[in-house]
């Protein structure tokens, strides 16, 4: 067994054992990669109902001062001014090749940006901000704060019962007010595909909070493995994965995220490389892979053509619960980018045939009201 | 059913039909496994060497390999398991069996941990 000494524990860490999980380490956080019911249930149940998902190990900020959005443009290539109060984007810190350093959403407040970024980036992304626009705008972390996912096409129907101000609340909008007796910061959004909410709540108190939302009948709770078989269904990045430094966002086929005034203006590390494949077109693109047999192909797998050549790579794969079989995503060259284009596998050794997929593999049912 | 014997690595093994044995994962392992989702058998005629990958067992999270507890010949395998590969979470001792090995040393299957031994050895892993 891993020594858990020195791993962070999230302020929900005694419930999830009390409730069967199977604890493993994740981005230095002892997280819950299943509870009893195992992955297959509880991804199948979010998809039906509602899930809940602890991501307290997420790092939430604020970016304080009326500068805020501006100064973060400097790093992002999202559109952060266009934003009106309680607008949520998602966007990437970008280095100066244009790789990806992490990938976050931020929230315009009256007061500046909330930002919610990955696990196991925080420290560098705040450091890095701080760094280069501190000056500019104040950064506060938020590490006194859990974060909840709420997801599923029933979780508009628990938060109408514990948060009658929910009612209407807009996919990637933030709203703040009362869920039960709790005082949350709740944006529409998240990370499955499904519709749902990201919920914020003071770290003492987010035990009651997941109580009191785990009595729901609708919600159970999900682990790491259901998140990210979840995720991958809906087409979605893994950071570390499937983004790095080594990927852009035009590569990771991530350019609905740059406004046309980002695109057009620059004004983000590696904008040069950005605006390059944004007018010549990559030189080679995240796209889905759907597996012909029921062999999963992982991470790592190597893609190859007709001739047997190495093409790309695997950057996540496993089997999806919903689509009842194997899927992929990985880079290709953009020759083999088209949706139905036949590519081979190399899993144990033998050659499986697969086809380029669009992406979703599991239709996104966020609320747009 | 026949007497069943198993090895540290999880892997069930019992006399099918004179020197032809039968060859699955414990309860134990699926357990740990979770949710299967594929298995890769090998193919009829292959020679595994006590101890040698025979197949592979892929649950929602990941792929795990599973070993021949004894040396021989692979003479049938499992059909069942590519339609409906949650038998081996169903029955892992039954009708979730792996493959079947045709062995010219049939000493092998002695020298394995019986059902008390092994029960023992899993308690151990905590």
């Amino acid at each position: 067994m891993s020594d858990d000494s020195d791993l962070k524990f999230t302020p929900l860490d005694a419930l999830h054992r009390s409730l069967g999980a199977k604890m493993v380490p994740f981005a230095g956080y002892a997280m819950p990669v299943q509870y009893p019911a195992g992955i297959l249930t509880e991804h199948l149940h979010t998809r039906s109902a509602a899930g809940l998902f602890d991501v307290s190990h997420m790092g939430q900020a604020l970016l304080l001062g009326p500068d805020a959005a501006t100064a973060l443009e400097t790093l992002v290539p999202g559109d952060l001014q266009v934003l009106k109060e309680g607008a949520t984007r998602y966007t990437q810190l970008t280095d100066d090749n244009g790789g990806i350093l992490d990938d976050l959403m931020a929230t315009k407040r009256s007061d500046g940006l909330y930002l919610v970024v990955n696990a196991a980036c925080k420290d560098a992304d705040f450091a890095r901000i701080e760094a280069k626009i501190g000056s500019r705008a104040k950064l506060q972390r938020l590490d006194d704060r859990a974060l909840l996912a709420l997801q599923g096409p029933k979780a508009a129907e628990v938060m109408a019962r514990l948060a009658p101000d929910s009612v209407g609340q807009k996919f990637m909008t933030l709203r703040a007010g009362k869920i039960g007796a709790f005082d949350c910061w709740f944006t529409r959004s998240g990370y499955t595909g499904e519709d749902g909410y990201e919920i914020s709540v003071p770290a003492a108190q987010a035990e009651a909070f997941t109580k009191l939302l785990l009595d729901q009948p609708e919600v159970k709770p999900i682990g790491l493995g259901a998140r990210d078989s979840l995720r991958l269904e809906a087409g979605l990045c893994l950071y570390g994965h499937d983004i790095d430094t080594t990927t852009s966002p035009i590569e990771a086929d991530l350019v609905w995220s740059i406004s046309k005034r980002r695109r057009a203006e620059g004004g983000f590390p590696g904008a040069a490389r950005v605006q390059k494949e944004l007018a010549d077109g990559p030189s080679r693109k995240r796209v889905g892979i759907l597996p012909e047999g029921r062999a999963p192909a992982r991470e790592g797998t190597e893609i190859v053509d007709s001739s047997g050549n190495k093409i790309g790579i695997v950057t996540s794969g496993g089997f999806g619960p919903t689509v009842n079989g194997p899927i992929a995503m990985g880079y290709v060259p953009a020759s083999f980018a088209q949706p139905g284009t036949p590519v081979g596998l190399v899993v144990r050794g033998k050659t499986l045939p697969a086809k380029i997929a669009g992406m979703p593999f599991a239709p996104h049912r966020y609320f747009r009201g | 059913m026949a007497e069943l014997r198993f090895t540290k690595d999880h892997e069930w093994i019992r006399v099918a039909d004179g020197d032809v044995y039968e060859i699955g994962i414990s309860d134990y392992a699926q357990s740990q496994l979770g949710d299967v989702v594929f298995v890769d058998l090998p193919e009829i005629g292959k020679q595994i060497a006590k101890g040698g990958q025979a197949a592979v067992v892929e649950s929602v999270k990941a792929a795990s390999d599973v070993y021949s507890p004894v040396g021989g010949t692979v003479v049938g395998v499992n059909d069942a398991l590519t339609a409906d590969p949650g038998l081996v979470n169903r029955e892992p001792t039954g009708a979730g069996w792996f493959f079947k090995l045709k062995t010219g040393d049939t000493a092998q299957f002695t020298e394995l941990m019986d059902e008390a031994a092994y029960a023992d050895y899993v308690k151990g892993l905590g």
